[in-house]
C-alpha cells in the first residue's frame, strides 16, 4: 500500500463560507425541499439527475460529467457533533479535525509531517494564497504558500530587473544554509534558505510545464493551474489546497450561488482535462468541502448558516458513486431548523489519509472512523 | 557609528515599545535612558482621535461583527500611540489570557477586553484578575456560564490556576474543584438569550450587544471550601486573594515578563520541567511583585533597569512577532497620521505571517520565538518589511531619504550610506557579515544621492535578520 502511493497526490479545495448543499444536490424528488424553498428552490426541469430523487444544481454541467464517468463521489450528509455555525470556529473544526476541543494542529499539515517527516522537501505542502489555512499549520511541516505562481517569491516588488538580481544574491548570503550564531539566527538561515530554495525551485515549473489546456480567467481556475504546473514539474509536492469562494450567500442566492458553480465547474473540467495530458489523473485525488451547509427553509433570496453539507471527492481513481445518507427534510428530523448530519467528516478525512495516502489516520483525525469505498482497499 | 547611549534606547524601544525612528531615539535619548523607561511606564494622557470619531467616519475599524475590526483598530492603535509600552502590555496580557473569536465569536466582547487589558495593562495584578473572572468574553472563552452551584464545570477554574497565575505543579486537582466552586454564579447577564445568538451567528438586523458580568448569588456554592491550604467560605475575590499571595505566581508573572522582554522561554506546558534561563532574574522580578503589593508597573521599572535586560548579550535575542513586526514598520512609515482604510490590508498581513490578534490557536496563545518561523511566514515577513521601508512615497520613508541626501553626498562611501539607513530604521545594529552584504548592494547600484538607490538600500536593510529581530 504504502510502496504504491508514492507518488499519489491529494489537492483539497475548500469551498469558504458555506456552500448550500441542498443547492448544490438538490433533492428534486422531494417535496419538502420545494415546500423549504419557495424564494431559492431549484426547479425540478433544471437540475441534472444523479438518481430518481437527487440531482446537481444545473450549473454543475462538468462535475456531472465526472459523475456519468464513474469518477465522482458525493459524501451526502456530511457534518459534526453539535454542529457550530460560526464560520471561524466551524473551519476550525474542519481544519483541526477536532470538534470536541479546540485544537492546534491541522490535519494535512499532520499528514505533510508523516509523509516527510524529516522535512526534506519544502513543497511537500503548497497552499495556493496568502497566509497558511491552520489545515496546514504543524510543527515541522514545512509548506509553502504561493498567491501568485508566476511573481512566487521573495522581492517579488522590485521592477528594475538589475537591482532585484543584486538584491536577491544579497538575500542568498544574509540568509544562508550555513547557520549562524545563536538559535534565531539558524531558524532564520534555516527558513529563509528554504524559502529560496523553495522559490527558485518553484519557479521552475511554469517552465517545465506544457498544456494545451487553456484554462478559464477566474482565481479557482488561476490556483488549480498553478497545482497543475507544480505536480507536472515532479517536484515531490504531495498535498496542495486551494480556496474558491465566498459562499456565504444570505441573500442573492440563485445568481451568485449559480456563477460559483459554473466557475468551479469549468476550473475542474480545465484541472482534470490537464491533469490527464500531464498523465497525473489516476493518482490525483481531489476533495472538496465547504464549513458548513445551509438552512433549509430559504430566507426570501438566500438562506442562513446551517449544518449537514455535501462534500465530493474526485480523481481518476475514484469509485464514483454516492456515499452516506442524504438527510431528512422532514420536520421531526431537523436539528434546529438546519439538516441533522449522518457522516462524520472525519470518516472521509480517513479513508483519503489510509486508503490514498498510506497514512495511519487515527492519530490525525483523533480517532477510528468508519471509511468509505470510493478509494479501493 | 551608533551612539552607544543610542542603542541602549533603541533596544528598549524595540522591547518596551514596537521600535521608534532615529528622531524619536534621539529626543528620548537626550531625556536619558532611566527618564525614558518613567515616560514610558507613566505616559500620561494619550494624545489619540477619541473612539467615538473613529466609529463615526470609519466604521470598517469599529464594527463589531466580524473579528477583523476589533484587531484591525488595535493595530491601528499600537501603530500610533503615543503610549507604547501600554499598548505592549496589553498585547502581553492578551497572549496569556488568550481568548478567540473562533469560540467567543463575538467582536465587540473581545474589543471590550482589550480595553479592560489596556486599563490594568501595568496595575495591580489582583484587580486585573478579578477584572479578567469578571470579563465577559473570558466567560464565554472558558465556559464559566456553565458552571453552577452543584454542577461546577472547572474550565476557568483550572487555567486561572494553570495558565493564568501559577502553573502546574503548584496545586492540586481537589484546588482547581475549590477554585470553580468558588467561582459558580459569576457569569453573564442574559445569558442563554445571548449564547444562542451568537452561536447562531444571526447577522441581522441588530448585530452584536454588549455582553455585562452578571453575579447571581442563588446560583454561587456559598459552602466551605479548602483552597491551597486555606480554609473559608471563599467566594471568586477570595481566591483571586490567595491567588496573589502565593510565591508561585510571582514566579509565572515574572517569567512571563522575562520571556516577553527579555528572551524568549519555551512555552508553558514545559516550565514545569525546564528551569528559567535566568533564576536571579525570576528572583529579582518576584521580589519586585511582592515589594510593589503586586504591581506590575513596579516589575517592569525594576526589569528595564536590570542589568539582564541592558546586556549586550539580550540584544536582538528575540523574534518579533508579527503583530509587532506590522505595527513597528507602520510607525516608521508613518502611513497611518489618521484612521484609513488600508489598516484591513496591514493587518492580514500579520495574519499571513500567523497571528490574527483576537484569534490566538488556543487557550495557551501563539508560541512565540523560532516557532513564529517558517519558510512560508518568513517569505511573508521580509517582502512586507522590505516593500513598505522601500516605498519612498510614505511620509516616514521619504523623511529619511531627504535627511539622508541633506547629509551625505555623492562622493560618500557606500558604507556610510548603509550606516545612515541603519540609524534612520531605528539604529539597528547589524553583524559585520550583514553590513558587508549590504554595502556590496550598495556599491553596486546608484550614487549616494540618488532617492531611489537610498530607497533600494533601506528596502534591503530591512530585508535582513536583524530586522526580523527584536
Amino acid at each position: 500500500m504504502v510502496s504504491t502511493s508514492k507518488e499519489r497526490n491529494l489537492v483539497v479545495i475548500e469551498l469558504v463560507g458555506g456552500n448550500d448543499g441542498l443547492n448544490t444536490v438538490v433533492p428534486y424528488g422531494n417535496g419538502l425541499y420545494y415546500d423549504n424553498r419557495p424564494g431559492i428552490g431549484i426547479p425540478q426541469q433544471e437540475v441534472l439527475p444523479i438518481d430518481d430523487t437527487l440531482g446537481f444544481n444545473p450549473s454543475m454541467r462538468e462535475m456531472k460529467a465526472l459523475w456519468d464517468r464513474g469518477e465522482l463521489a458525493v459524501i451526502k450528509g456530511i457534518g459534526y457533533p453539535q454542529p457550530n455555525r460560526s464560520h471561524f470556529r466551524s473551519r476550525d473544526i474542519w481544519y483541526t479535525a477536532e470538534p470536541e476541543t479546540i485544537g492546534s494542529q491541522g490535519w494535512l499539515g499532520a499528514a505533510i509531517r508523516d509523509l516527510d517527516p524529516r522535512g526534506e522537501n519544502v513543497l511537500t505542502g503548497v497552499n495556493f494564497g496568502r497566509g497558511l489555512p491552520r489545515a496546514f499549520v504543524c510543527r515541522g511541516a514545512p509548506v509553502a504558500s504561493v498567491g501568485n505562481l508566476e511573481t512566487y517569491g521573495l522581492l517579488p516588488d522590485i521592477d528594475d530587473e538589475n537591482v532585484r538580481l543584486h538584491a536577491l544574491d544579497a538575500l542568498g548570503r544574509m540568509y544562508g544554509p550555513e547557520g549562524g550564531r545563536d538559535v534565531v539566527a539558524q531558524a532564520l538561515s534555516e527558513n529563509g534558505a528554504q524559502a529560496l530554495m523553495g522559490a527558485d525551485i518553484l519557479r521552475t515549473a511554469p517552465e517545465l510545464y506544457s498544456s494545451t489546456v487553456e484554462y478559464g480567467d477566474t482565481p479557482i481556475a488561476t490556483s488549480l493551474k498553478g497545482a497543475a504546473q507544480v505536480m507536472s514539474a515532479g517536484l515531490g509536492a504531495r498535498i496542495l489546497y486551494a480556496q474558491h469562494g465566498n459562499f456565504d450567500t444570505h441573500s442573492n442566492e440563485l445568481q451568485t450561488h449559480a456563477k460559483l458553480w459554473q466557475d468551479f465547474s469549468a476550473a475542474i473540467s480545465d484541472f482534470t482535462d490537464d491533469l490527464k495530458e500531464q498523465g497525473l489523473w489516476q493518482d490525483t485525488l481531489i476533495f472538496v468541502w465547504s464549513e458548513f451547509g445551509r438552512r433549509v427553509r430559504d430566507n426570501g433570496t438566500g438562506c442562513d448558516h446551517g449544518s449537514g453539507g455535501a462534500a465530493f471527492v474526485l480523481g481518476g481513481s475514484v469509485q464514483g458513486g454516492q456515499y452516506g445518507q442524504y438527510p431528512s427534510l422532514r420536520e421531526a428530523d431537523l436539528s434546529e431548523g438546519d439538516l441533522a448530519y449522518t457522516t462524520d467528516f472525519r470518516s472521509t478525512y480517513a479513508t483519503i489519509l489510509d486508503r490514498w495516502l498510506g497514512l495511519d489516520p487515527d492519530p490525525i483525525v483523533h480517532g477510528q472512523f468508519e471509511q468509505f469505498g470510493f478509494v479501493a482497499q | 557609528m551608533l551612539d552607544a547611549n543610542v542603542e541602549l534606547i533603541a533596544h528598549l524601544m524595540r522591547r518596551a515599545g514596537f521600535g521608534a525612528s532615529r528622531e524619536e531615539l534621539e529626543a528620548r535619548a537626550a531625556r536619558g535612558y532611566q527618564a525614558t523607561v518613567e515616560d514610558l511606564l507613566n505616559p500620561g494622557d494619550e494624545r489619540r482621535l477619541s473612539d467615538y470619531l473613529i466609529r463615526r467616519f470609519h466604521p470598517e475599524l469599529s464594527g463589531m461583527m466580524g473579528p477583523l475590526a476589533p484587531g484591525e483598530n488595535w493595530l491601528y492603535r499600537m501603530a500610533t500611540t503615543t503610549a507604547p509600552l501600554q499598548e505592549k502590555m496589553t498585547l502581553f496580557w492578551h497572549g496569556i489570557f488568550a481568548t478567540g473569536y473562533n469560540k467567543v465569536i463575538h467582536g465587540k466582547a473581545l474589543s471590550d477586553q482589550t480595553r479592560m487589558f489596556r486599563k490594568h495593562a501595568m496595575g495591580n495584578f489582583r484587580t486585573l484578575l478579578l477584572e479578567l473572572s469578571r470579563d465577559p468574553a473570558m466567560i464565554i472563552w472558558l465556559d464559566n456560564q456553565d458552571n453552577h452551584k452543584g454542577a461546577i464545570n472547572e474550565n476557568y477554574g483550572r487555567e486561572l490556576l494553570e495558565l493564568f497565575s501559577m502553573g502546574v505543579g503548584n496545586y492540586t486537582e481537589q484546588d482547581i474543584k475549590e477554585c470553580a466552586r468558588a467561582f459558580t454564579g459569576w457569569t453573564i447577564a442574559n445569558r442563554e438569550y445571548m449564547e444562542l445568538r451568537s452561536q447562531r451567528d444571526s447577522d441581522w438586523p441588530y448585530g452584536r450587544i454588549s455582553w455585562h458580568f452578571e453575579y447571581h448569588p442563588e446560583d454561587h456554592d456559598d459552602g466551605e471550601k479548602e483552597f491551597l491550604g486555606e480554609r473559608g467560605n471563599f467566594n471568586g475575590e477570595d481566591i483571586v486573594d490567595i491567588i496573589c499571595r502565593q510565591p508561585a505566581t510571582a514566579r509565572f508573572i515574572s517569567r512571563h515578563l522575562y520571556s516577553f522582554f527579555v528572551a524568549d522561554e519555551p512555552p508553558v506546558p514545559e516550565w514545569p520541567y525546564t528551569p528559567p534561563a535566568d533564576e536571579e532574574a525570576i528572583e529579582e522580578l518576584s521580589q519586585a511583585y511582592f515589594d510593589g503589593d503586586y504591581n506590575i508597573g513596579a516589575m517592569l521599572r525594576v526589569l528595564f533597569n536590570s542589568d539582564f535586560f541592558k546586556a549586550e548579550e539580550a540584544r536582538y535575542r528575540k523574534v518579533k512577532s508579527p503583530v509587532e513586526l506590522v505595527a513597528g514598520v507602520l510607525r516608521l512609515t508613518r502611513e497611518f497620521d489618521r484612521p484609513r482604510y488600508e489598516i484591513l490590508e496591514r493587518f492580514s498581513q500579520a495574519s499571513y505571517m500567523g497571528q490574527i490578534l483576537n484569534n490566538p490557536p488556543s487557550v495557551e496563545g501563539w508560541h512565540t520565538g523560532t516557532d513564529w518561523l517558517n519558510s512560508g511566514t518568513l517569505v511573508e515577513r521580509i517582502n512586507f518589511a522590505s516593500k513598505q521601508i522601500g516605498d519612498a512615497t510614505k511620509p516616514g520613508i521619504r523623511g529619511m531619504v531627504d535627511r539622508i541626501c541633506a547629509e551625505l553626498s555623492d562622493t560618500t562611501s557606500p558604507e556610510r550610506l548603509v550606516d545612515a539607513c541603519l540609524e534612520e530604521v531605528g539604529a539597528l545594529g547589524v553583524d559585520e557579515d550583514t553590513r558587508r552584504v549590504l554595502v556590496d548592494f550598495s556599491s553596486r547600484g546608484g550614487d549616494n544621492t540618488d532617492r531611489q538607490h537610498i530607497a533600494d538600500v533601506l528596502q534591503m536593510v530591512a530585508a535582513t535578520q536583524e530586522f526580523q529581530r527584536a
